[in-house]
This record gives structure tokens, sequence and C-alpha cells, in this order.
């Protein structure tokens, strides 16, 4: 589905990504994870084509996403800061990006699961953080796209949310998508997610299941594996 | 396209500063023309107020709205619409929004007067024309330096000077340069000097037709004899045209190849 071939980015004379392949064919949930500065964004952002890379090659579905735009409607993308106009309402944001991507339901449920109803005559401007994240969370799951990529989800979110969006994702894998996530948060990477691409300096130093990599690095959690794994490399 | 056009224009239409500035416009072509009581007194007074206000409203404008929209950019970069669309909806979202605060602004006190029976209707379209053309020229040029420059404080220093520059320092210069070389002939080189700035093209080309060229003196002559014609209002147009798309383009080349 994501075929990324020597990948090689660098920022002024700061090199982010260096030469990394990855490919992701399989579905399930994969999470991104890395030091911070390690590239993980700078690799989500590729993907998405936010960021030009300097070399090489990314294909989405077999498609070279280079000057094209029509691949991004199989992605649905979770963005770190939800920043939105503020002179919109909740409601119009909404209809906007649909105007924008076509027409979808589903976004009818979700506003009900988060408890949105009462925000969306709102100004975008007025809201809390919590409740800025859950209109991001809903402007992207109403899409039914194959791929999704979230990065950090769980920023702001309140228990009750943060239990409802597990369920969410856990809907969406369940329908055969593949999902990316980044997170600092480790209990919810090993909740959530079947396989761990360890972003270091720019390149995969791990890529496999949580069982594996605990076993590889001798550790029980995966909070101590991640730092073994750290320790390893000599960071 | 024209979805971006249409969401930035909204946004800005319900800013509480679209006002503002609309109101400003209204307030002050209302008490020009009832203490004046002159149509072209008046056209001139808001020509001197316009020459200088249109361009900086345009470059703060435009600065300040693309970096409080980074973030939105963000997600719509995001969606399954090209680069170009995006910012050039934005880019003519905001031009659009401030030319018709402008457009309204003078134009509703001016039709209240009479401006339609009066002989100032052309002068009058000339300015709000070269408004119109300042708008989009400003605006583009604080977008070049907003995509250029990540640091909001940077980018809104440069803006500020670039607006300085053509807007004031860019005539002292100019004059400067004209007592310096007094002895020559310097009717082309005060041409093309004030071609190359949009301010100073646009004061020059109101100003002649507004008919008080005597008061330039020589040059004015020359001047006179230029942009008077059909043939200089033509060229000045162009040139106030290309001062408006060569940014454009500009703009278009830069957010191809920047990073988000």
């Amino acid at each position: 589905m994501i075929e990324i071939t020597s990948l090689y980015k660098k920022f002024n004379k700061n090199p982010v990504l260096l030469d990394l392949d990855l490919d992701i064919r399989e579905k399930g949930i994969f999470a991104i994870l890395g030091p911070n500065g390690s590239g993980k964004t700078t690799l989500i952002k590729s993907i998405l084509g936010m960021v030009i890379p300097d070399k090489g090659e990314i294909k989405v579905f077999g498609e070279n996403i280079k000057r094209t735009s029509e691949y991004r409607k199989k992605i649905d993308y979770l963005p770190q800061i939800a920043n939105f106009p503020s002179n919109l309402k909740v409601k119009e944001l909404i209809k906007m990006i649909k105007d924008l991507r076509g027409n979808t339901e589903r976004d009818l449920h979700l506003i009900e699961q988060f408890g949105l109803e009462p925000h969306l005559d709102k100004k975008l401007g007025n809201l809390s953080g919590g409740t800025k994240q859950k209109v991001n969370i809903v402007l992207t799951f109403m899409f039914d796209s194959p791929i999704l990529i979230l990065d950090e989800p769980t920023t702001g979110l309140d228990p009750l949310a943060l239990i409802q969006l597990k369920n969410l994702i856990q809907k969406e894998k369940k329908k055969g998508k593949t999902i990316l996530i980044t997170s600092h948060i480790m209990s919810f990477v090993e909740e959530m997610t079947d396989e761990i691409v360890f972003l270091l300096e720019g390149n995969i130093h791990f890529k496999g299941a949580i069982q594996t990599l605990k076993k590889d690095t001798q550790q029980n959690d995966l909070e101590h594996a991640i730092a073994a794994l750290l320790e390893k490399n000599n960071v | 396209m024209f979805k971006i056009l249409k969401y930035s224009f909204y946004d800005l239409a319900r800013s509480r500063w679209s006002y503002i500035y609309f109101l400003f416009y209204l307030v002050l072509a209302l008490v020009l023309l009832f203490l004046n009581h002159d149509l072209s007194k008046a056209v001139i007074t808001l020509m001197n107020v316009i020459i200088v206000l249109v361009p900086l409203i345009g470059t703060i404008f435009g600065v300040m709205y693309y970096y409080n929209s980074r973030e939105f950019t963000e997600l719509l970069l995001a969606q399954p619409i090209k680069r170009n669309s995006i910012f050039l909806g934005q880019y003519l979202g905001i031009s659009i929004s401030l030319s018709l605060s402008l457009f309204l602004g003078i134009g509703i006190p001016f039709a209240l007067y009479g401006l339609f029976n009066s002989a100032a209707i052309w002068d009058f379209s000339l300015l709000l024309i070269t408004g119109v053309f300042l708008t989009f020229i400003f605006v583009a040029l604080a977008f070049n330096i907003s995509l250029r420059n990540e640091n909001k404080i940077k980018g809104f220093g440069y803006a500020v000077l670039l607006w300085l520059f053509l807007a004031v320092i860019y005539d002292g210069i100019f004059l400067m340069s004209l007592i310096l070389f007094e002895d020559y002939p310097l009717d082309k080189l005060s041409l093309a000097g004030t071609m190359l700035n949009p301010v100073d093209l646009s004061r020059t080309l109101i100003l002649l037709k507004l008919d008080i060229s005597a008061l330039l003196g020589y040059t004015g002559a020359v001047f006179k004899q230029f942009f008077g014609t059909n043939l200089g209002l033509f060229i000045s147009l162009a040139v106030l045209f290309l001062w408006t798309i060569v940014p454009t383009f500009s703009i278009l080349r830069k957010a191809r190849r920047k990073d988000f």
C-alpha cells in the first residue's frame, strides 16, 4: 500500500531522513516511534506530500505521489496541532471539508459519539484544546479511506474521549484499513498497535511486532524495550 | 480553487477587521465629501490616503492571514487539493475581500453624493482601479515574504520594511537622485523610476488624470505627455498588471517547492 524507497530529506543543512526504505503492505495498525527529531513527522508529511523529498520515491497503492494530489483521497490524516480558522463555526468547517472532499453521512454518528452537538454552532476560536481535537477527529474519521494517518491522536483528550477514540481505531482496523500512528504514550501504543516502526536518526532501526521487540531486547514492557533499543544505539 | 477562495473570503468577510477597514473608508469618504462639497477635491484627498494606506493594509492583512492560517493550510494540504489551488484561492480570497471593503467603503458615499451625474466619475473609477491593483499587488508581495520566512516576526518585519521602502523611502531616493543629477536631462529617468514603483505609478496616474499636472513643472509636462494619452494610460495599467502577475506566479512557484 505504501512503498518508500531510499527517501532522503534534509532541512537546510540538517539531514532528517537518510535513504529510508519502508514497505507497508499489510493491513493493521503500525506505530511509528522514535525520539524527538528522529524524522517521524517528516516521514508522515512526505507520504502526504506536504514535505517534498530531496531524493527517493513514494508510492501509494502503486502510484508515484510526485506532483499529484488525487491519491490523498485514499488517505485520512489527523494532524498534530488542530488550529482552524477562528471565524468559522464547527458546523461550517465540517460542511466545508465535505464540500472539498465529497459528501459523507458518517460525521453525524461521530459528532454524537464525541458529544459535539452543543458545540456545532460555536466558533472554532472559542473551543478548548480538547474539543478542537475532537473536531479534528471527526474531520479525519468521517471519510472512509483505506489509509489512516494519526499524528499524536491522544493530545488533549479526556479519558472518555480517549476510550472512544480507541474503539474507533479498532473498528476501522477491523474494516481492513492500514493505520499509521505516532505517539509518545507507550501504553497507548502497546494497547493499540500490531507492529512498530522504530526510527532513529533518519533511518528505520526496527520494524516488527511488539512481542519480537520485547524478546530481542529481553524486556517485559514496551517502554523499557524502546529504552534498551536506544541504549544499544548509544543515544 | 474557487472553493478555497469562497471559504477564505467568507472567513474574512466575517472578520471584525474587514468591517473596521470598510467603516474607516466609509467615514473618511463621507467626511471628505460633506466638508469639501466638491467631488474632485475629495478624490484628491482620498487618493493621498489610499496610495499609502491600501498597500499598508494589504501587506499587514496578507502577512497576518498567512501566518494565522498556517495550520489550516496544512489541513488543506492533506486533502486531495492541488497546492496551486490552495494558495491561489487564499490569495484571491484576501485580495477580493479587501478590495470589496475599499470599493464599498468609498463607493457608497460617492454614489449617494451623486457621483453618477458628475464629471468626476472617471477620476473616481481610476482611483478605485488603482486601489484594487495596489491591494492585489501588496497582498501578493506579503504572501511571497511570508512563504519565504518561517519566523512570523521576521516575515512581518520584512513586509513592513518593503511597504516603507515602496511608499516612503523610494520617493526619498528618487528625489535625491533628481537633485543630484539635476544638470542632466532626467525626464526619461524619472519616467522609468515612476514606472518601477507601483505606489508612485498609481499616484502619478491619478494626479495626471486630475489635470493638476501644471503643479509638477517641466517634468510634469513630460509626464502629462506620456500618462495623459491613452497609450500612457494603457502602459501604466499594463505595468500595474505585471506588478500583480509576477508576484502571483512567484507565490505559486515557491508554494510548489515548500515543505510544510
